[in-house]
């Protein structure tokens, strides 16, 4: 399991899934504050997904010419904002945000450590996680302390997609160490474990990955070897 | 953008600068006040008496520039998942970002007239006030991001640069900022078609076809013509307009005829050509029943932008009303604990 979340190619396939989920919301979030939030999200994970990308190759042949059986990402991050496809709700990206930039803090953490290639892109993306984890966090507590409804609906998203969280980082028992208290501060149960979702990281991956891929690579793929 | 227009917008911040330095005294007579606080160039302040219509005018105009930059994230944000390549993404990205960011200081500068962004954005939602019909145009392919960019944007600046000077200081202020990153926009859109311009004959067509699209529609982004303007003669002696909605659409065509030739793309008309006599270009009016029929709601995507809007706001209602609550109980166990 080490070797697979310490890979150029999975880390830039999560990122790079979870900019293109995060950049659905633009125009659409629920107030303009947070449409400039998301997007600033969604613009470090793009960094970060080149960065990662460009280290195993071409950039744009890795995220544009390969298909679903091909990417290497967690099924988390490419699942839609919401229970359905075309679903847009806040609660569900923003605990999808908490689960996926908790676990990359981590692993930037350990592999800016190591140094290396690999390394020293990790050590400017683990500031940019922080970050994310902390706006996830924050509306985390508000959803989940907030109203009723609000509470409701971030139950029903963190208990979804806990079964998506098993192949996420390295080290679940640090991993858990972040989250448990967020989730408890908010008022959130901690979800039971369920049987994990895995196949991700070997190319199993979701109905949904194919739609994402079909909408992004659309016109990359209409023009072979244009410049654009 | 022409570097003429970014020196205008420096000088125009130089001119805001200096003005604070010599500050008219105020005696009793507050129209007298404004009125020489105007003639002299100054700039009115959210503080300062200012006659009601110039106050109404203000709230009007900013508030419409506002909706603009909210509503114009749709037809861009429409080509986000597409986009290219990578790269283009994070600046298509950057960009409807920034158009999040200008709404944002926009309706803050609205706000310092004494009405709120709830009231504002109630307003757009409603339809009781207007965004720029521009943005009800759809964008049918990737070139139109750059379309948009080059011509929407190059009229935008064209527009707005003249209210880097605007009598009303926060207005001015936030002008300057946006016309700045503007400048970025419109550079990044010619720049788009100009590798499409050079790229593969399928490219090619689609830039040219873009640029048909979206060539009349962005001469009537300045509005009607002065003989049919109702708001301008008002605004000019205020100093919130400097000049008329002609002469800066004639300022937008003698800027894009030549940078069109470096692209390699024909405009779209064919009575377009250089009047040494006026010493300006001559071309066609774009049809101004058309712009009324779009204003007046009929137009391609009105429908669309306003339904989008609305689905956004009201599916968001639920994460306000949780975001005010969570604010609330943190408040009162702040107040318990210093008790």
């Amino acid at each position: 399991m080490t070797d697979l979340v310490l890979d150029p190619i999975m880390l830039g396939d999560d990122a790079l899934l979870a900019a293109q989920r995060l950049a659905e919301w633009a125009s659409r979030a629920p107030t303009m504050e947070e449409d400039v939030a998301l997007a600033n999200i969604a613009l470090d994970q793009l960094g970060a997904a080149r960065l990662f990308l460009s280290l195993a190759g071409d950039e744009d042949e890795l995220a544009y010419r390969r298909d679903d059986l091909q990417f290497r990402n967690c099924q988390l991050v490419e699942l839609p904002n919401g229970p359905a496809r075309t679903d847009l709700d806040f609660g569900w990206t923003i605990a999808k945000l908490l689960f996926l930039s908790a676990a990359q803090r981590q692993t930037y953490e350990v592999l800016a450590a190591d140094g290396g290639p690999l390394g020293e892109i990790a050590a400017k993306t683990v500031k940019e996680s922080a970050y994310h984890l902390d706006h996830a966090s924050l509306w985390t507590r508000r959803l989940g302390d907030g109203t009723p409804e609000s509470h409701r609906r971030m139950t029903e998203a963190v208990q979804r997609l806990w079964a998506y969280t098993f192949d996420l980082t390295v080290d679940r028992v640090a991993w858990l160490g972040v989250i448990e208290p967020v989730l408890a501060e908010a008022g959130l149960a901690r979800p039971a474990d369920p049987d994990p979702k895995l196949g991700g990281r070997v190319g199993r991956h979701t109905e949904h990955l194919s739609y994402l891929l079909a909408e992004m690579q659309v016109l990359h793929r209409a023009h072979p070897g244009a410049t654009w | 953008m022409g570097e003429g227009l970014l020196d205008q917008v420096a000088e125009a911040e130089a001119e805001l600068l200096a003005a604070a330095d010599r500050r008219l005294s105020r005696g009793d007579d507050v129209q007298a006040w404004f009125d020489a606080v105007i003639e002299a160039d100054q700039k009115v302040e959210p503080r300062d008496w200012m006659p009601d219509d110039y106050r109404k005018g203000l709230i009007r105009q900013i508030a419409q520039h506002a909706h603009s930059e909210i509503i114009g994230m749709q037809p861009e944000g429409n080509w986000i998942s597409r986009a290219p390549t990578l790269k283009r993404k994070a600046i298509l990205l950057a960009k409807v970002q920034d158009e999040a960011g200008h709404g944002l200081y926009l309706y803050a500068a609205a706000e310092t007239l004494g009405i709120t962004r709830a009231e504002l954005v109630d307003a757009l939602i409603e339809g009781r006030q207007k965004y720029s019909s521009i943005f009800n145009y759809p964008t049918l392919t990737w070139a139109d991001v750059g379309a948009i960019g080059w011509l929407v944007d190059g009229a935008a600046i064209v527009n707005q640069v003249p209210l880097c000077r605007c009598s009303y200081g926060p207005y001015a202020r936030a002008m300057i900022r946006i016309c700045k990153e503007e400048s970025f926009h419109q550079r990044q859109g010619y720049e788009i078609l100009h590798t499409l311009s050079h790229g593969t004959p399928e490219q090619k067509a689609m830039a040219q076809d873009s640029v048909d699209r979206w060539w009349y529609p962005s001469l009537a982004m300045f509005g009607p013509p002065d003989t049919q303007s109702t708001h301008s003669a008002k605004s000019m002696g205020w100093k919130i307009k400097r000049h008329s909605n002609d002469e800066l659409r004639q300022r937008f065509v003698d800027m894009c005829v030549p940078q069109a030739e470096v692209l390699g793309l024909t405009l779209p008309d064919p009575e377009l050509r250089w009047n040494d006599e006026r010493g300006h270009h001559d071309f066609t009016e774009p049809d101004y029943a058309e712009l009324m029929r779009v204003v007046a709601g009929d137009g391609p995507c009105n429908a669309e932008r306003m339904a989008h809007r609305r689905r956004a706001h009201d599916e968001g209602a639920w994460v306000r009303e949780a975001a005010a609550e969570f604010a609330k109980k943190a408040a009162t166990r702040k107040g318990e604990e210093n008790r």
